[in-house]
């Protein structure tokens, strides 16, 4: 037994092992730094573990482990595939990079009792997300997603410092996300009772395609439970007030991961469970996912244009964006999937750069209204550049990783013969020009206030990872081998899974 | 009569649907924090009792050898409800055919090899029992168990394992059990349900010591003057 | 050293992003500045005319820079059109440097070295937007100018140009992601390809694909909103918040023309001249372009602001060229073709001087340049002859396309085309033409007076009070480029053929 043999569990038992150890960590220490320090180096390990899981899975092909030696269908397996191997380093850099972000934004938003608490939480949400990511065992699925959204409740929760609203909103999120991770239960019950399996490739050979009632009240279920946690609309509604009073690393961390991993979570039940060719499944995805995606994409970034709270409007955005990447998957075509994949990827790059740049106003402003954005790009040129450039990725401007989103999304309508498809999604993306081009026009032309107190730009610890996330905007928009490569084999294999 | 016998026969269903839709209304139709999680517990109970009904098998017992009666138990194999087969307790032998198990194949590798798991922690006879075992679908789940009870017991001699595990397997054979697995996961989505009340109530609190009250409405107010600075139009007017 | 035509294109790119850096450098000393930007200007003159005559010995030089996704590389080639419009905008670049150096000192404009960095990156994406050997290209470079111009167009700062700029940022932005987006996916959808192919890409996989080809044009006709067809136009006016030589260089030549270049590109290369003839695909929008002329020409007229005048004449000038491409004959694609350089020629002479009566006299109505011309005759004698250029009148370079648009109206049988384009002329006259006449004519006028007629003034030598030279002497050279259109138009026509017979 090797260490390298040992690598798909590394990412879930450090993080869960090193969280308990971050809260009785000295909080005076080395000016506070200690946990924090040591919660990065953790983050960072397993980033590393992870990529070295997409290195391995792209070159040598899928992983299964099994843990505790235990083999499945009754062992619990950790099936790792291209599809969550990009999730997984997706939320992993992701997570590298916010929390060596989060020092001085946290210091200033959260009651500093709380400071070690916070990294265990936030280490614990990590894992509890890409557990979700990694496992192959349905009922596994349902255990690292409460373990993820409990410490998110309470990470929400956290924001309670600045804003009291926090309180009821992460009660709300706790509320809408129980009943959504227990509607998934009833589904995994149901599929359970068809099948005698909870293993999800072993669910689909005990289907062998049969069509039933069970196993569509099941799949139901699960969308359901999972829309409700992906902010699919109209399931969306405890994510705008839980991601603006959240503390902002929270929000950035969230938004970027969170709902993604959900996301993945329907596509593997469509595809890898329950299998494309299922005889209901081009039903549900003409009458139950695409209406509510177009439902979503312009509802909710037309909400979001009246926002005067920056963090809300970019919550409302990815309501919608969520709209985009399930409206790929209704095609029920490899691109579709392909092209949802690489959107999963390049939004949470998108969107995690968008709200640490909000984080950095929100340290040095203290406020997420739209009027602290005003003439910020004198005031803080560097966050101003990073909201732009994130911004005009969010929107699709060539040279930028949207731009590959949207092109990959609109090749997949007009190749599948969908050409009004195709006109959806730029109109709602015309709607992402107004949100954003709103803020963009805040930062640069308007004058800040006369009686503003002169500050200071973000510090560099904020301002390096945010740059280096802004970077990956600009990078993967370019060099598209990891993202849509690597999403085009995946869907493959997905697919191909399902025939 | 027909759908009398069809309604009941699925109890358990009916019990699980209507708490499910009672916990629901509580959470929606409470302003109260508390009693919305009352409410959320409530429907988190509906779906832990669906689950520990689907792994009920009439007649059947819990997953423990008892030397003894085996054979008396063998016999009232079979249940009411249809779907229950699916996740049924089959018997891996002769009988299993009577079941009628839409599933049954898939089923009986599971649950035999949980029997003779059990059965292999009790005799210290394990490795051998897959090989001996009647029913060539069962093998391929069952040398993780066995390899691992038999480190266990390494002392006990070659000769006696044949022969006593043919004779487990035998009464594996013979025995009801109901399927233990959905009673595991619920234990675990208890555990979870206890943390989310936990995690709720511990906000609740935090919502009271902010603002005073745990009533919806009343905290909704009080953000809107929060906010507009004046209170809304009807609190005024009172 | 002189580079191989494939590393100028290149080069033609990087350059001003080098010039880019430069200006930003000097930002602290402005005459620094400047001679980077002109420097870069007269640079990028060289690396344009190099890859012009390797294009005109039949060359057809490329780079290729990356390529992003399977099929779709970031990828030039130079071909006559894009060529002589590299030309065209370096030229202008150059020239209207030495305008802006006038202007924005004489004017003592803030922010001088966002300025100076913006047209750079504007210049540049222009570069891009010429030598793209795809549309997938042509797209990145089309937003880039959008958005490095934007800045620009809201240089002021204030209100107006705020409400201005989000208008110019809206129709442009939307256009391109809501039409031309969805339209360059479509064509690869179906081509497999966004290639820019002698003949098109379309004509095999749409033979018969009823009213598909009008729809795919009709989402690049209005897609491609810098070509300003109506009703898609309100952006131009809009844009003429920022100061003159923005509208001079961004809105008489680089940002409409490649607007309308783009059109006419995708017309002969992606459609294909025989194509778009056959399918009748075009028609539609050949109206379209021809209600644009007239009806942007009525409302021209009534505009006092002589910079919104402007911006109207060059709505219905652009509509020359979209209807040059949709009349679907050779002699119309030629047409459009030398309307780009012609047009470009004439109308930034006419807005340079607009900025120049600004900077001299502070006047920005029409009805306040009456009497003005004896006190700048430079700047008004050079209006004149941008004037006649535009309205068609020989011996100026506006007179050819006109001319080869009527043939080209009559090879497509459409006659109603021709009175089009002769009524389009006579309003020219009305509204361009009276307003250098007024300013020597007229006397000045009082508020609510009626002009009075006084005959031609002598021009009074010691009393001139022009803009500075750096003002004036630019649209005098432009003036003459006008005049030597005229001259050299047979060389040009043979340098473009090969696009009209690129079939």
């Amino acid at each position: 037994m090797t260490i390298a043999s040992q690598l798909p569990v590394i990412p879930i038992i450090l993080p869960l092992v090193t969280a308990p150890l971050a809260v009785l960590m000295p909080a005076e220490k080395w000016g506070g730094r200690l946990p924090h320090v040591f919660t990065t180096l953790v983050a960072w390990t397993v980033f590393a573990a992870c990529a070295a899981i997409l290195h391995s899975v792209a070159t040598v092909g899928p992983i299964s482990y099994h843990l505790g030696d235990w083999a499945p269908p009754i062992g619990i397996e950790y099936r790792i595939d291209l599809a969550n191997a990009l999730v997984l380093t997706l939320v992993s850099g992701v997570g590298a990079l916010v929390f060596p972000f989060a020092h001085e934004s946290i210091r200033s938003e959260i009651d500093p009792r709380q400071v070690n608490l916070f990294y265990a939480a936030l280490l614990i949400c990590m894992a509890g997300l890409l557990g979700v990511t990694i496992t192959g065992d349905a009922f596994n699925v349902f255990v690292f997603l409460e373990i993820s959204s409990l410490s998110t409740y309470a990470l929400v929760a956290m924001g309670a410092n600045k804003d009291r609203r926090a309180l009821t909103a992460a009660f709300n999120y706790l509320v809408m996300g129980t009943i959504g991770a227990t509607f998934f239960v009833i589904g995994l019950g149901l599929l359970y009772q068809a099948t005698g399996t909870l293993n999800m490739a072993d669910i689909k050979i005990q289907l062998a395609g049969d069509n039933n009632r069970m196993v569509e009240a099941g799949f139901a279920f699960i969308v359901i439970g999972m829309g409700l946690k992906a902010a699919m609309f109209p399931m969306h509604l405890w994510m705008p007030n839980a991601y603006a009073y959240a503390p902002s690393v929270v929000s950035a961390f969230l938004a970027a991961t969170a709902t993604k991993v959900a996301v993945y979570v329907i596509i593997r039940f469509i595809y890898t469970v329950i299998g494309a060719d299922f005889a209901f499944a081009p039903a549900a995805f003409a009458w139950l996912i695409a209406p509510l995606a177009i439902a979503g994409m312009f509802f909710a970034s037309v909400v979001a244009i009246f926002q005067d709270d920056v963090k809300r409007m970019l919550a409302y955005s990815s309501v919608g964006q969520i709209g985009y990447m399930l409206f790929g998957v209704s095609f029920g075509t490899e691109q579709g999937l392909s092209a949802s994949l690489v959107h999963l990827f390049n939004h949470g790059l998108m969107k995690g750069a968008l709200f640490m740049a909000a984080a950095c106003v929100m340290l040095r402003i203290g406020s997420h209204s739209c009027n602290a954005y005003a003439g910020l790009a004198k005031r803080m040129p560097l966050t101003a550049a990073a909201f732009i450039i994130a911004g005009l990725s969010l929107i699709g401007v060539p040279l930028t990783v949207g731009f590959i989103s949207k092109w990959q999304l609109l090749s997949a309508a007009f190749d599948s013969g969908r050409a009004w498809a195709g006109f959806l999604i730029v109109a709602s993306s015309f709607l992402a020009v107004i949100y954003i081009g709103r803020v963009i026009e805040l930062m640069v032309l308007k004058e800040a206030p006369k009686d503003a107190p002169p500050i200071k730009e973000a510090p560099l610890s904020m301002l390096i990872p945010m740059g280096i996330l802004v970077a990956a905007n600009i990078y993967f928009g370019l060099n598209t081998e990891l993202t849509v490569d690597l999403a085009e084999r995946a869907a493959h294999a997905l697919m191909g899974a399902g025939r | 009569m027909d759908l009398l016998t069809f309604i009941a026969e699925r109890y358990n269903y009916w019990i699980f649907i209507i708490l499910m839709m009672t916990g629901l209304y509580i959470v929606i139709a409470r302003g109260n924090l508390i009693k919305k999680l009352i409410g959320l517990n409530v429907f988190q109970t509906s779906v832990f009792i669906y689950y520990i009904s689907i792994g009920k098998i009439t007649g059947g017992t819990a997953p423990i050898y008892v030397a003894g009666d085996m054979e008396a138990r063998a016999h009232g194999a079979g249940h009411g409800a249809p779907e229950g087969a699916h996740g049924a307790q089959a018997l891996p032998g002769k009988d299993a055919l009577g079941v009628g198990a839409i599933h049954a194949d898939e089923t009986l590798h599971e649950d035999f090899e949980l029997a003779g798991n059990d059965l292999a922690t009790l005799t210290g006879e394990t490795h051998a029992a897959p090989h001996a075992a009647p029913e060539p679908q069962a093998i391929h789940s069952a040398p993780e168990g066995g390899v691992n009870d038999a480190l266990a017991a390494p002392d006990l001699k070659i000769e006696d394992h044949a022969a006593a595990a043919a004779d487990a397997v035998h009464q594996a054979a013979d025995i009801i059990y109901s399927n233990p697995l959905p009673h595991v996961l619920i234990l675990t989505a208890i555990v979870v349900g206890i943390a989310t009340t936990a995690v709720g109530l511990a906000l609740v609190v935090r919502i009271r010591e902010a603002y005073g009250t745990i009533e919806e409405d009343e905290l909704e107010a009080a953000d809107d003057v929060a906010e507009f600075g004046a209170p809304p139009a009807r609190e005024a007017a009172a | 050293m002189i580079p191989s035509p494939g590393n100028a294109i290149a080069l033609s790119l990087a350059v001003p992003l080098v010039g880019f850096v430069a200006i930003w450098l000097a930002g602290r000393w402005p005459n620094l500045r400047e001679a980077a930007t002109l420097l870069t200007g007269v640079v990028l003159i060289a690396l344009t005319l190099i890859v012009f005559a390797a294009v005109g010995e039949g060359a057809r030089p490329g780079y290729l820079l990356y390529t992003v996704v399977g099929g779709l590389p970031i990828a030039f080639q130079a071909e006559p059109l894009g060529a002589m419009f590299a030309v065209l905008a370096s030229v202008l670049w150059f020239v209207n440097s030495l305008y802006s150096i006038g202007y924005m000192r004489g004017h003592h404009e803030k922010h001088q070295t966002r300025f100076y960095m913006c047209f750079a990156i504007a210049i540049a994406s222009a570069m891009g937007v010429a030598y793209a050997a795809n549309l997938f290209t042509l797209f990145i470079f089309y937003e880039v100018l959008t958005l490095s111009t934007f800045p620009l167009v809201t240089h002021k700062g204030d209100e107006a140009a705020k409400q201005g700029g989000r208008v110019y940022l809206g129709i442009l932005m939307g256009t391109s992601i809501g039409l031309l987006l969805p339209a360059i996916v479509w064509v690869y959808s179906i081509a497999g390809t966004t290639d820019f192919t002698p003949g098109g890409v379309l004509a095999a996989p749409l033979s018969d694909a009823g009213p598909l080809p009008m729809i795919l044009m009709g989402l690049f006709a209005f897609g491609i909103g810098k070509a300003a067809l109506m009703p898609i136009h309100p952006w131009l006016p809009n844009a003429m918040v920022a100061p003159t030589p923005v509208s001079a260089f961004l809105h008489a030549v680089a940002v409409v023309k490649a607007g309308v270049f783009s059109v006419l590109k995708i017309a002969v290369y992606i459609f294909g001249v025989d194509f778009l003839g056959e399918t009748g695909a075009a028609t539609p929008f050949m109206w379209i372009a021809a209600g644009s002329i007239l009806l942007a020409s009525a409302i021209a007229m009534h505009k006092d602001n002589l910079k919104a005048r402007l911006a109207y004449s060059t709505v219905s000038q652009l509509s020359y060229v979209t209807l040059g491409a949709m009349l679907a004959t050779e002699m119309g694609v030629m047409g459009g073709a030398m309307q780009i350089a012609a047009h470009a020629a004439g109308k930034m002479t006419l807005f340079m001087c607009a900025g120049a009566i600004y900077v001299g006299a502070h006047k920005t109505l029409v009805s306040e340049l009456r009497g003005l011309g004896p006190k700048m005759p430079f700047t008004f004698i050079a209006f004149f002859i941008g004037a006649m250029s535009i309205v068609g009148l020989p011996p100026l370079g506006g007179s050819w396309p006109k001319f080869l648009l009527m043939l080209g109206a009559a090879d497509a049988g459409q006659l109603a085309i021709i009175g089009v384009l002769i009524v389009s002329s006579l309003l020219n006259v009305v509204y361009l033409l009276s307003i250098p006449v007024q300013a020597f004519y007229l006397e000045p006028a009082g508020e609510g007076e009626k002009p009075q007629g006084s005959g031609a003034k002598a021009i009074d030598w010691r009393n001139i009070e022009e803009a500075p030279l750096l003002c004036v002497i630019p649209p005098i050279i432009t003036a003459l480029f006008a005049l030597l259109l005229f001259i050299f138009a047979d060389p040009l026509y043979a340098y473009l053929t090969p696009i009209a017979e690129a079939r």
